[in-house]
């Protein structure tokens, strides 16, 4: 007692101030320093999770816990994702077959699916000549004869709609550091996509390029010019002003810059190499894709360690958001609904044009860029609400729900800060932050695609679900 | 429906500027739909499809920004563009949060920015409290619970998790502390000095503090327990190590312990620290025994007044003196009651005042009434009307539950002073008035009206009430001790000098009441 007490008498009062405002006033006209916190009930209030959250802060636990979570963000952090290949889903995804379709998020049945998804599995099932036109696919789809299977349970990320089928051309990603790899397939680019939702022919007769000559070219490509490591190139485009979600120009210039040569080396004619680079030219969001792949690898890395609580994957099927948990091993999904998003849309769209929440591309946040670097991407700020500050504000907020920082990834702005990683279901339970995603909208629809972007949030329930099941496994 | 189309070339915007001013100029009013973007061969083909596509347009070329307004008949769409056109001029950013600003959600957040941070005060809501305390203690920070409805098991464990880390873990129930000479939540403001206080109960250990100010002394450290730490269960674990504490303080001369009844066994158990503590230890528990502490080698006081006397007595002046109660003012109150008023009732603020008061009426009278009594035959609850001599304390968990301290909000006081003046048996009615930190900024002020309402429906009805106040303040106090004695005396209000002073006014008032 003594010594504490002693060291009390003898020191500046310093206060931490939890609750009543009131007492800054009067602690701060005494002499006192003080801290007020922004605080709100933990667990939302509820007594049934801030049991959980008990539960998971007992001292023996969080011991445990703590060990258990420095051990997954080691793993993220250490992880070295490299790009070491190009191939058809069909002949490198596990468990793929012809008549597998993927998608994005949680697990979803075809009648409950978005109108973006659906438009994008029929658009698909038409690539794939599995069906004569879109009506004819639509039957198939409802018929049980295709296999509908998340993307993250094949290794995978989609990035929107997800759909991945047999024939698309896939990312191979490596990470060197825990051998395990990653896919997903390649930017179709554009707003009127099939990932969007879109479908007509010209979606169909893209697809069909990237097929027969993007995808083989970037195959041979990588034969030739061998492994991109990509958590280098992420670190250089978010300090080049990309997030490396919503925005991807840097990153998509360095990914070229460093696939061009090994391009020219191959045996396409120069009119095919030069579709290819008109194509990545076409817009920004060449590279988009790639940082999923690497951020999918590292977060299986982290994935299945004993009472952690770290999040490795949160996704969107346009219906349902769904959340992994290190510490819940396997494909145990906590889901709740999606969410709207909100932010700016292109000319001609209106809010209630919008989809939900969907897509695999919340890996980026789970990883620690996307709307969790947004203070190192002033150049779309508008996403947020318009200023600066509010974008440092939200990487800021996210350090609060996260384990550690990225030394490997750092923000230049923040005195090359890493970005904050490392979603603690502990903490974001404790603050009442919720993650924040940086996203595009797809039109609530079939058949229209990208119509804006901006930013949302996981709904709370999938967090409180997870404290109570990692609740039941550490009691 | 008309449409004005404008293509402005050579002007870029990247794209999500362009998304947010689209965005905006779609809520412009008078606006039915409006386009803005790059003259790309995308947004052509969205023009296309929307049927918007004129010649002009389709020229555009991927560096010309095109603007589409679409508006009802007969809008001025010479104004309309230039409302659109504005949006493409960036305002500078609003001052909103600014960058330096940093808050902080959690204590852990706030503990582990601000290594200096050595002490956390927890106000929320009781369901919550207890785990911000914790969350405090482990990271090695001395609490201050102000906190009410924190069930007591909680209590028994953060206590001992404060104790095996030498961390105080003061209050709840008992929102009273002065650490280096700053209050903390409910505090008057005294001068520093030698006396050490550890007290498990919030207004008497303001009031020991006052009356030590009064008799020209100070305050080291005033450590409140909480108001449940000298029950059987908590088992007095913060009283104790407060006393060590201050028995290790150089700063600290003498110390005194104030409490409302302590469990018996844990009476014993603080008692016996008395000897060991190497400095006079002056014990006021109210309704104590003289022989209990004396045989501990401590202090006995009687009230709360002879706590500080003695105290200062003990430490710092020992010619410290106080002024009688006057046999003559009770006399005067006396002859103005009828025989039918006989009752004295007591509306407190303050716990340990309305204990006290209410322990001085009973060494005259059996009959006395609370919502604070021992004796659960006696006992009221917030709902019962009053009995025979009745004494309500309204910081009580009973009367606070869900609403603030009666400190703050004097609502439910009010509103029971209007209704005791309505009972003819009714003599006199105490009030006290809490000044200092954390309490409301004129506690006589929003008193008077019901005061002046009281006398005038006894005085309709033929009768002297008697109201007798208490102002619980310093003259270093906002708003000062004398200003709010004052504005009690021009209401007619009889004014004590302190809680003992209140208590005994009480007694010989129905002593004399009685034998009338």
């Amino acid at each position: 007692m003594s010594t504490q007490a002693t060291s009390l008498f003898t020191s500046d009062l310093s206060v931490v101030n939890v609750g009543l405002a009131m007492f800054d006033r009067d602690l701060t006209a005494q002499g006192a320093q003080v801290t007020t916190l922004d605080w709100t009930p933990p667990g939302g209030g509820s007594p049934e999770v801030l049991a959980a959250l008990d539960a998971l802060e007992d001292p023996r636990v969080a011991e445990r816990t703590d060990a258990a979570n420095a051990e997954a963000v080691d793993r993220i952090v250490g992880a070295r994702p490299m790009l070491v290949g190009f191939g058809r889903a069909i002949d490198v995804v596990p468990g793929m077959t012809p008549t597998t379709i993927l998608h994005a998020g949680p697990p979803i049945t075809w009648d409950r699916m978005a109108g973006a998804m659906k438009g994008a599995v029929t658009g698909a099932l038409v690539f794939e000549g599995l069906a004569r036109d879109l009506d004819d696919a639509e039957r198939l789809a409802a018929s049980g004869e295709i296999t509908f299977s998340p993307c993250h349970e094949h290794d995978c990320v989609g990035s929107m709609a997800g759909v991945t089928s047999a024939s698309m051309y896939m990312h191979i990603v490596r990470n060197e550091t825990h051998g395990n790899t990653a896919f997903t397939n390649l930017s179709e680019q554009m707003a009127k996509i099939l990932r969007m939702g879109a479908n007509d022919e010209s979606v169909i007769e893209r697809l069909v390029w990237m097929r027969d000559v993007l995808g083989p070219m970037l195959k041979e490509a990588m034969e030739i010019g061998g492994p991109v490591d990509l958590r280098l190139l992420l670190s250089q485009a978010l300090h080049m002003g990309d997030e490396c979600h919503n925005r991807n120009i840097a990153g998509t210039l360095l990914l070229t810059q460093a696939l061009t040569p090994a391009l020219l080396q191959t045996s396409f004619t120069t009119e095919q190499k030069k579709e290819v680079f008109d194509f990545i030219a076409s817009s920004d969001y060449f590279s988009g894709p790639t940082w999923l792949a690497m951020a999918k690898a590292a977060m299986d890395a982290a994935h299945g360690i004993e009472g952690s609580t770290i999040v490795t994957t949160m996704a969107r099927n346009g219906v349902e958001f769904g959340l992994r948990v290190s510490g819940l091993p396997g494909n145990q999904w906590l889901t709740g609904p999606a969410q709207p998003v909100i932010g700016p849309m292109f000319a001609g769209f209106r809010p209630e044009d919008a989809g939900l929440d969907i897509g695999d591309s919340a890996i980026s946040e789970t990883y620690g860029f996307g709307g969790f670097a947004m203070a190192t991407a002033p150049a779309i700020v508008a996403l947020v609400g318009g200023t600066v500050q509010e974008a440092v504000a939200f990487t800021r907020d996210m350090g609060e729900i996260t384990t550690t920082q990225n030394p490997n990834v750092t923000i230049p702005a923040l005195g090359f800060e890493g970005i904050p990683t490392g979603i603690d279901v502990r903490k974001v339970l404790a603050t009442g932050i919720l993650p924040v995603i940086n996203t595009a909208i797809a039109h609530r629809e079939a058949g229209i695609g990208m119509i804006g972007a901006g930013i949302t949030h996981p709904p709370a329930a999938v967090f409180e679900q997870a404290a109570r099941a990692l609740a039941r496994t550490v009691a | 429906m008309s449409i004005t189309a404008v293509v402005k070339k050579n002007t870029y915007f990247d794209s999500v500027s362009l998304m947010s001013i689209s965005t905006r100029a779609n809520q412009l009013p008078g606006v039915e739909q409006a386009f803005v973007a790059m003259g790309t061969e995308m947004n052509k083909g969205v023009l296309s499809n929307l049927g918007l596509l004129t010649a002009d347009l389709g020229a555009a070329g991927t560096g010309d920004l095109m603007i589409v307004v679409e508006a009802g008949e007969g809008a001025d769409h010479a104004a309309l563009l230039s409302e659109v056109e504005e949006l493409l001029v960036q305002k500078a950013p609003s001052a909103r949060g600014g960058a330096d600003t940093v808050t902080y959600r959690t204590v852990d957040s706030a503990a582990r920015a601000i290594p200096e941070a050595n002490l956390a005060i927890v106000a929320v809501n009781g369901a919550y409290a207890g785990r911000e305390a914790r969350k405090a203690l482990e990271n090695g920070l001395h609490v201050m619970v102000f906190s009410d409805n924190v069930p007591i098991e909680e209590e028994v464990r953060l206590k001992q998790l404060a104790h095996s880390k030498g961390l105080f873990m003061m209050g709840p129930d008992c929102g009273t502390a002065i650490i280096n000479n700053v209050a903390l939540c409910f505090g008057n403001a005294v001068r520093p000095g030698t006396v050490g206080v550890v007290a498990a109960s919030g207004t008497g250990a303001q009031e020991v503090s006052v009356r030590i100010h009064a008799l020209g002394a100070g305050i080291s450290q005033l450590i409140g327990t909480g108001g449940r730490d000298l029950s059987e269960q908590v088992g007095g674990i913060m009283m104790i190590d407060g006393i060590r504490a201050l028995a290790d303080d150089p700063g600290t001369s003498v110390i005194v312990l104030v409490s409302k009844p302590p469990a018996p066994a844990v009476q014993d158990k603080v008692l016996a620290e008395i000897a060991g503590a190497g400095k006079p230890v002056v014990v006021y528990f109210v309704g104590g025994s003289e022989e209990t502490v004396t045989a501990a080698g401590g202090h006995f006081a009687a009230s709360t007044q002879d706590a500080a006397l003695q105290a200062v007595r003990l430490g710092v002046d020992a010619h410290a003196a106080v002024d009688e109660l006057a046999a003559k003012q009770v006399d005067e109150v006396c002859a103005r009651l009828s025989p039918e008023q006989r009752y004295v009732r007591g509306l407190f603020c303050g716990g340990t005042l309305c204990d006290e008061s209410m322990y001085a009426l009973l060494e005259v009278s059996d009959n006395v009434w609370s919502n604070i009594q021992k004796d659960p035959g006696r006992r009221l609850t917030a709902g019962s009307s009053s009995v025979g001599h009745t004494f309500l304390d309204f910081g009580d968990d009973d009367f606070t539950n869900g609403r603030p301290h009666p400190m703050i909000d004097p609502s439910l006081r009010l509103a029971r002073l209007v209704e005791e003046a309505e009972d003819p048996q009714v003599a006199v009615i105490l009030m006290d008035f809490v000044l200092g930190f954390g309490a409301h900024e004129d506690p006589v002020g929003v008193t008077l009206p019901a005061i002046a309402q009281a006398r005038k429906i006894a005085s309709d009805a033929g009768r002297h009430l008697e109201i007798v106040g208490y102002v619980l303040g310093t003259d270093l106090d906002t708003p000062a001790l004398a200003e709010q004695v004052a504005a009690l005396e021009a209401a007619g209000v009889t004014v004590t000098r302190s809680s003992t002073e209140t208590g005994h006014f009480a007694r010989e008032t129905a002593r004399k009441a009685h034998r009338a």
